[in-house]
C-alpha cells in the first residue's frame, strides 16, 4: 500500500469517527507533526513510503485507543513509538532488509533535533537525483502531509498519475540510496538553493487558494534554512518573500474578490509580519550577494512602504522588475515587468513589452492576458480589453480570482 | 552499497581520436581505476567490444534465439563499466563524476539490489 493510500485510509477512519474529541486530537497532531515524524521514521531506512504506512497505522490506532485510555500527554512521542515498533516489525518480516540501527525515541531526543530530520527530507525531496518537476509535490506529501490527491490538483494532474509519480519518487530514493542527511559544504549553495525553490514551489500554489495553513509552514521551512546557512542571503530572501505576502492573507480577498496588492488596505496587513520581513531582507542585502527571492522580496517591501507612504512606488517596482527579469528571466518575470512599467511610464511601453513575448509560450499562461488587459483598458482599448480580460478569465482556476477579473470585465462595459 | 556505472557513448563521436587520443584515454583510466582502488571503493570494471560484435539471446516464450547484433539499436551504446562500493548516492555520483567517460559521453548510476 502506497503511503499516500494508507494515509487516505486514516482519513476515512476519522470520518467513521470515534469520538470527535479524538478525532481532532489525532488529526490536529497529525497535521503539526507529520513531516517531523516521517522524517525521523524514514531517516535511518531511507524509505519513505514504509514510514508513511506505519504512520498512518499508528494513527489508526490512537483513534481507536485514544478514546479509551485517553490522549496521552505527548500525542507525538505516543505517535512516534507506535509507528516505530510497526516499522521494525515490517523490517523484521522483510528479509531483505539489513536490520537498521533502533530508531531514535522520542524521549531521548532533543526538541531542538527534530527541524535537524526535517531539513534532511527537505534535502532529499530536493535532491538533485530526482526529477525537478517532482521536488515540490513531495516536499508537500512527505514534509508537510499534504494528499496526493491534492497535489495533483494543485499542478493539474490526473490524481492517478500523481499518485504514481510520487511513489516512483519514493522508491528511487529508497533504491538508489540517496542518504539522509545535511550536504556538506561544497554542495550545499547549490542544493539549498533547489530546497529554496521547492518551499517557494509549495508556497506560491497556496497563496492564491487563500488557505494559510502551507504558506505558514513554508515560511517556517524557510526560516529554519537561514539557520543552517547563515552566510547564504537567499533563504532569508526567501523567508522575507513569503513573510510579506503572507503579511497581506487578510486583505488580499474581500467579500469574495481578489484584491491586487497596491489596492488593498494596509490597515489589514499584518504588521508584525511585515517587520519580521523587513529584517529577514535587510539581513540577506546586507552579505551583498544578488539572488532571486531578495530581489522579489524587495519588490514586496515597497508594496509593504504603501503603509507609510499612501502610495505605490512604481518606478521603484519597475527597477526592480527589470533586474528580475533580466537575472531571473521567466515567463512570470517578463509579465511583471511590463506590468509594473506599464504604470510607472505608460500602458503603450508595457503593451510593447508583452508584445515582444512569444505567442506560443503565453497562449495558456493566465497573469499574461490579465496584464495585457489591465494595460489595454489603460490605453483606452475596451473592446481589445474585453477580449483579453475573456481569456485570462477561461484560463482561471480560483473563485477569488474569476471574481476580480469578472468585476473588470463589468466595469470596462461602464466606460 | 554497491553501485554500477554504465558508460555510455556515441561511436561517432569517438571516430576522429588519433592513436596518441587513445593512448591519453587509457591513461586516463588508468589513473581513475588507481584513484578507485586507493580510495577502497574500486570492485570491477571493464571495456566492452563495438556493438556490431554482439551477440544477443533469448529463451523468453519457450523458444531459443540468437540474434547478430545488440538487443536494442541506439545511437549512444554501452561501452563498458564500472562497480564501485561506496555508502550512498552522493558518494557514487560524485565518483561518476570523475569518470572518464562523463566527459565523451553519459554514465548511468545504477544501485545494485544486492546491497
Amino acid at each position: 500500500m502506497s503511503g499516500s493510500a494508507a494515509r487516505q485510509g486514516r482519513n476515512s477512519r476519522v470520518d467513521d469517527g470515534v469520538t470527535n474529541a479524538t478525532a481532532h486530537a489525532a488529526e490536529a497532531a497529525a497535521r503539526a507533526c507529520y513531516g517531523r515524524l516521517v522524517a525521523i521514521l524514514a531517516s535511518r531506512g531511507r524509505d519513505i513510503a514504509a514510514a508513511e504506512d506505519a504512520l498512518s497505522d499508528a494513527f489508526a490506532k490512537a483513534l481507536t485507543t485514544w478514546p479509551a485510555n485517553g490522549v496521552p500527554a505527548i500525542p507525538e512521542a505516543w505517535l512516534l513509538t507506535t509507528a516505530r515498533n510497526r516499522l521494525t516489525d515490517v523490517q523484521r518480516r522483510d528479509a531483505r532488509l539489513v536490520p537498521e540501527t533502533d530508531i531514535p525515541d522520542m524521549a531521548n531526543l532533543d526538541p531542538a533535533d527534530f527541524p535537524d530530520e526535517r531539513l534532511k527530507l527537505m534535502f532529499v525531496c530536493a535532491h538533485p537525483a530526482i526529477d525537478r518537476a517532482m521536488h515540490t509535490p513531495l516536499m508537500l506529501q512527505t514534509v508537510l502531509g499534504v494528499q496526493a490527491s491534492d497535489i495533483a490538483r494543485a499542478f493539474a494532474l490526473p490524481p492517478a498519475a500523481m499518485a504514481q509519480r510520487l511513489v516512483r519518487a519514493k522508491s528511487k530514493i529508497k533504491d538508489s540510496g540517496i542518504t539522509f542527511s545535511i550536504p556538506d559544504s561544497t554542495d550545499l549553495p547549490v542544493r539549498l538553493s533547489a530546497v529554496t525553490e521547492a518551499i517557494y514551489g509549495a508556497y506560491a500554489l497556496d497563496w492564491l487558494q487563500g488557505g494559510d495553513a502551507l504558506a505558514g509552514e513554508a515560511l517556517y521551512l524557510a526560516s529554519l534554512l537561514t539557520q543552517l546557512h547563515p552566510n547564504d542571503p537567499e533563504p532569508f530572501g526567501l523567508a522575507a518573500l513569503i513573510a510579506f505576502s503572507q503579511s497581506r492573507s487578510s486583505a488580499r480577498i474581500l467579500n469574495g474578490v481578489l484584491v491586487p496588492t497596491h489596492l488593498q488596505d494596509p490597515q489589514n496587513w499584518d504588521h508584525q509580519l511585515i517587520d519580521y520581513a523587513t529584517k529577514m531582507l535587510g539581513h540577506a542585502q546586507s552579505i551583498r550577494q544578488i539572488g532571486r527571492f531578495q530581489i522579489e522580496a524587495a519588490i514586496q517591501s515597497v508594496h509593504a512602504h504603501r503603509a507609510n507612504t499612501s502610495e505605490t512606488d512604481w518606478q521603484a517596482i519597475a527597477q526592480l522588475t527589470t533586474a528580475l527579469h533580466r537575472l531571473y528571466p521567466t515567463l512570470g518575470s517578463a509579465v511583471a515587468q511590463a506590468a509594473a512599467i506599464g504604470r510607472a511610464q505608460n500602458a503603450k511601453t508595457g503593451l510593447a513589452l508583452l508584445g515582444q513575448m512569444s505567442a506560443k509560450q503565453i497562449k495558456n499562461f493566465q497573469p499574461f492576458h490579465a496584464t495585457q488587459a489591465h494595460l489595454l483598458a489603460m490605453d483606452d482599448q475596451p473592446q481589445a480589453a474585453h477580449v483579453a480580460y475573456q481569456c485570462a478569465l477561461e484560463l482561471c482556476g480560483d473563485a477569488p480570482s474569476r471574481s476580480y477579473l469578472a468585476q473588470q470585465i463589468a466595469n470596462l462595459a461602464k466606460i | 552499497m554497491r553501485y554500477t556505472f554504465l558508460l555510455y557513448t556515441d561511436p561517432a563521436n569517438l571516430a576522429h581520436l588519433t592513436a596518441d587520443d587513445w593512448d591519453k584515454e587509457k591513461q586516463l583510466y588508468g589513473a581513475y581505476i588507481q584513484d578507485l582502488n586507493e580510495a577502497g571503493v574500486f570492485v570491477d570494471t571493464d571495456r566492452l567490444h563495438a556493438t556490431h560484435t554482439a551477440t544477443t539471446l533469448s529463451l523468453l516464450g519457450g523458444t531459443e534465439r540468437i540474434q547478430d547484433g545488440p538487443f536494442a539499436d541506439t545511437k549512444e551504446t554501452l561501452g563498458g563499466y564500472f562497480v564501485v562500493d561506496v555508502p550512498d548516492l552522493d558518494a557514487a555520483m560524485e565518483w561518476a563524476r570523475k569518470c572518464p567517460a562523463a566527459r565523451r559521453g553519459k554514465v548511468e548510476i545504477r544501485a545494485s539490489m544486492m546491497g
